[in-house]
């Protein structure tokens, strides 16, 4: 497979009153044409980490990592300017709730058109016609409207619908998604996911899928990376996540309760302070 | 006279003359003494209005509530508040920022005319598995778990027969998930509650519940026993739907 | 440090505390050490704290009676013979006038401190709690009272009242109430929403308990530091009334009034009003840098431990 981005060693370093407090602990890992979950508790370091890979770390925090490569150029190299046009262009991210990311003052469609000129040499027209292109290939049922509706409009599923469509206009190699979905009913995330899913395969995208949700992941993803207090501690096919060998894998997968296995109790994680210094686990892909 | 609450004909609004929005649509269900009744559909769906109606946090509404053989009228008695209680959904919004666990539960006890306050504490954090050391910590102190217990111990406070969960664990992770259901589950053993329960999650439910209604657009479509949920057996086509994405998480 | 001191800090720090008091000490004590970390901030208390100690031993720090008249020795310079800051135009020391003069601020900042936020804070809960039309009629007379230019509404008022120190204070604090009450009501209006007071009102909790005991003590500390902040304004203004004659009445050390009685010889002795006129300053600085400290100390939307 070819690889699409490689990330070696990588730390993501918070000063606090108290000393150094360490986000992401040396995750390494590759990703090629496929899409990739993460999975983790709320601060395991799985946000962090894809944040780290478009260097968007708010100061103080510092990342540190051996390489961060994407097709061979390593981002950790590059000035802000030329990150800038990484962003978007090569790798675009979408976050958990459309509302916080979509301008409240412009229209749709001036935002979407806005976000294609940034990358692209293109007259308003040429904009506009490809924007309603992408509103259509992330099913939207009537674009012209959609294109004039201010975002506080758009119900939520509609609105992440929106923010996938703005970021894979520029045709970017790789997507990250942070909970694109946890803001979103369920019935609504399977439609976004199964439209994220087409669009990715369509353009032989690299994916990866940041989420909490294990049952999701283990269904959506190819290959997925268990993270826990900044370290990877597992790394397994996905489809083969219930097949899981380290203890904290298990353990979550026990917490959950299961709609067609009722049990009187559910289990209980039990936290080995051994997890937190096991080194990461290199992925093989 | 085994039935804890009964609503009947329920309407619940918002806003005032000039938009009037119904949340609630005659919703009516009647939840057994000791039973854990759940109450699922997507947001929007006028689920957790039903709570808010029932413990007078939305006021305009109209319809039948009984609670414990009394009907409810406008106001809401300390009597109510001795018998019903409620747990919120995000145990960060939930606690005040500025008291202490100890001010919080020292608060609701007295509010309730107990005297014996300090060992009504110890016995609350204990029984919501806090340890007596967690009594003088300010909410910023304490994890997601811990300050959702803090809540559970508070509403616990009063001895109250009908325990409301509103979303009690969609704003902590699964493995805390795990404890708090199972403590919930304890408690209710132990003080033989009754629960209705609000969420999105039919997963959630079903390992709480022996019952729920189905809801969508402010109206109850179905009422369920979690059994024939299991086995497929549903009535209305929307519960199937719920049922097939919150298994097919990927359409 | 010594085994005293080192074990009082890891009592007053410690995640696990045992009894009420120590947990209302340690939160104080937190309070107090990121206030320490600013640097600003502890230049501005140092400087209000000095004020406070020269106010309370003026009587033995001023080298002279400030009230004293010596026409012969009228308009010294600056460090003349037994007056370091030279002499007005009637030959009272500045110095002494200066000190006493710190009891006269100080009296007026604390009365307009005291009156004006909790004048504010009542109206502004109040109304924010309940909301309908107690909100809409306490509003409305907030806006009247803000319609005005501040000055020029305590002019009326003293006008109205006579001048004095003490109709000077009430009309301060009847200009300055207002944005008091604005500020606690927006406040209270988010805080009304919260699960917290839903919660405590599942209790059967009151209005009255709800808003002393629940709203209050979150409002409390953006009025601290808004009354720190606007406290520069409320020596100007009382210096302004005192400037104006509406103020303090000579032959009292007002700074204000001193400013005006100095203006007559700004050109040729320009110390008999900028020795005042500095004072204030400097107060109004210290003031100025403590209410931004203690902002970053105080502000409940931060939660970071």
């Amino acid at each position: 497979m070819t690889t699409l981005l490689d990330v070696k060693n990588l730390w993501v370093k918070f000063p606090t009153r108290n000393g150094i407090f360490d986000a992401v602990r040396g995750v390494s890992f590759s990703l090629g044409k496929e899409r990739l979950g993460i999975v983790g508790e709320s601060g395991s370091g799985k946000s962090m980490t894809g944040r780290a890979i478009l260097q968007l770390i708010r100061k103080p925090g510092m990342i540190e990592a051996d390489h961060i490569a994407l097709q061979g150029q390593n981002l950790l190299n590059l000035s802000e300017k030329q990150m800038r046009s990484v962003r978007g262009k090569q790798i675009s991210m979408v976050m958990q709730d459309p509302k916080f990311s979509l301008n409240p003052v412009l229209t749709v469609g001036d935002q979407i058109v806005e976000a294609y000129r940034l990358h692209n040499k293109a007259s308003k027209a040429e904009a506009r016609a490809k924007a309603l292109e992408m509103l259509e290939a992330v099913s939207i049922r009537d674009p012209e409207r959609v294109m004039k509706a201010y975002p506080h409009e758009m119900s939520g599923g509609m609105g992440q619908r929106i923010m996938i469509a703005m970021m894979l206009i520029p045709n970017p190699e790789i997507l990250i998604a942070d909970e694109p979905t946890s803001a979103l009913d369920v019935s609504v995330q399977g439609q976004v996911l199964s439209i994220m899913d087409r669009l990715v395969k369509e353009r032989g995208m690299g994916l990866i899928f940041i989420s909490h949700d294990l049952n999701l992941v283990s269904q959506f993803c190819d290959r997925v990376l268990i993270m826990y207090a900044g370290r990877v501690v597992e790394v397994c096919q996905a489809d083969k996540l219930h097949e899981a060998k380290h203890p904290y894998t298990q353990g979550l997968l026990g917490s959950l309760p299961k709609f067609d296995a009722p049990r009187p109790r559910l289990e209980v994680l039990n936290r080995d302070p051994a997890w937190r210094e096991a080194p990461s686990v290199e992925s093989t892909s | 006279m085994s039935n804890a609450l009964k609503i009947k004909d329920l309407n619940v609004y918002f806003g005032d003359h000039h938009d009037l929005f119904q949340a609630v649509k005659s919703a009516s269900f009647t939840v057994e003494k000791g039973s854990s009744f759940g109450l699922v559909g997507e947001s929007g769906s006028g689920k957790s209005t039903i709570l808010k109606a029932l413990t007078g946090l939305a006021p305009q509404w109209e319809g039948e509530m009984t609670v414990a053989g009394q009907q409810l009228g406008l106001k809401r008695d300390r009597s109510f508040y001795k018998t019903v209680q409620m747990v919120f959904q995000d145990p960060y919004a939930s606690l005040h920022p500025r008291q202490s666990v100890d001010q919080v539960l020292s608060e609701t006890l007295k509010l309730h005319g107990f005297s014996d306050i300090n060992d009504r504490i110890e016995a609350l954090l204990k029984d919501v598995g806090l340890g007596p050391a967690f009594r003088f910590r300010y909410p910023h102190q304490l994890s997601g778990g811990q300050r959702q217990r803090v809540a559970i111990a508070r509403a616990l406070a009063s001895e109250p027969q009908i325990l409301l969960l509103d979303e009690p664990t969609s704003a902590l992770d699964v493995s805390v998930q795990a404890e708090i259901l199972n403590l919930l589950s304890d408690l209710r053993a132990e003080h033989g509650l009754t629960f209705v329960m609000v969420s999105h999650d039919l997963a959630v439910v079903s390992h709480m519940c022996d019952q729920t209604a189905v809801m969508r657009n402010g109206e109850i479509v179905e009422i369920i026993s979690i059994e024939d949920m299991r086995a497929g057996k549903t009535a209305h086509d929307y519960t199937s739907q719920l049922l097939h994405a919150s298994v097919n998480r990927v359409a | 440090m010594s085994s005293q001191a080192s074990s009082l800090h890891a009592w007053l720090t410690s995640e696990t505390p045992t009894s009420r008091r120590q947990a209302r000490w340690a939160a104080v004590y937190k309070g107090w050490l990121s206030l320490k970390s600013n640097h600003m901030a502890m230049a501005g208390l140092a400087i209000i704290i000095a004020l406070i100690t020269v106010a309370a031993l003026a009587p033995w720090l001023a080298p002279h009676d400030p009230f004293v008249q010596d026409l012969g020795n009228r308009l010294q310079p600056l460090g003349a013979e037994g007056h370091v800051l030279g002499t007005d135009s009637l030959g009272r020391d500045i110095l002494s006038r200066l000190i006493y003069g710190a009891r006269i601020t100080l009296y007026i900042v604390a009365l307009v401190a005291l009156i004006a936020p909790i004048v504010g804070l009542l109206v502004g809960t109040i109304s924010g709690y309940a909301g309908g039309w107690v909100d809409l009629v306490m509003m409305r007379i907030t806006d009247i009272f803000l319609a005005f230019p501040r000055l020029v509404l305590a002019l009326a008022f003293v006008a109205a009242l006579g001048a004095g120190i003490e109709n000077a204070v009430l009309a301060i604090s009847l200009t300055a109430w207002p944005p008091y009450a604005r500020m606690a009501r927006a406040e209270t209006l988010t805080i009304r929403g919260s699960d917290y007071i839903s919660a405590i009102r599942l209790q059967g909790a009151g209005p009255l308990r709800i808003i002393t005991k629940h709203i209050w003590p979150l409002c409390i500390s953006s009025l601290i530091v808004r009354v720190t902040l606007d406290m520069a304004g409320i020596i100007l203004a009382a210096a302004g009334l005192g400037f104006l004659g509406l103020g303090a009445q000579p032959p009292s050390p007002e700074w204000g009034a001193m400013i005006s009685e100095g203006r007559r010889f700004l050109l040729d002795h320009w110390w008999v009003a900028t020795m005042p006129g500095l004072a204030i300053f400097t107060v109004s600085l210290a003031f100025n840098l403590l209410g931004d400290g203690l902002r970053d100390v105080l502000d409940p939307k931060d939660s970071s431990s």
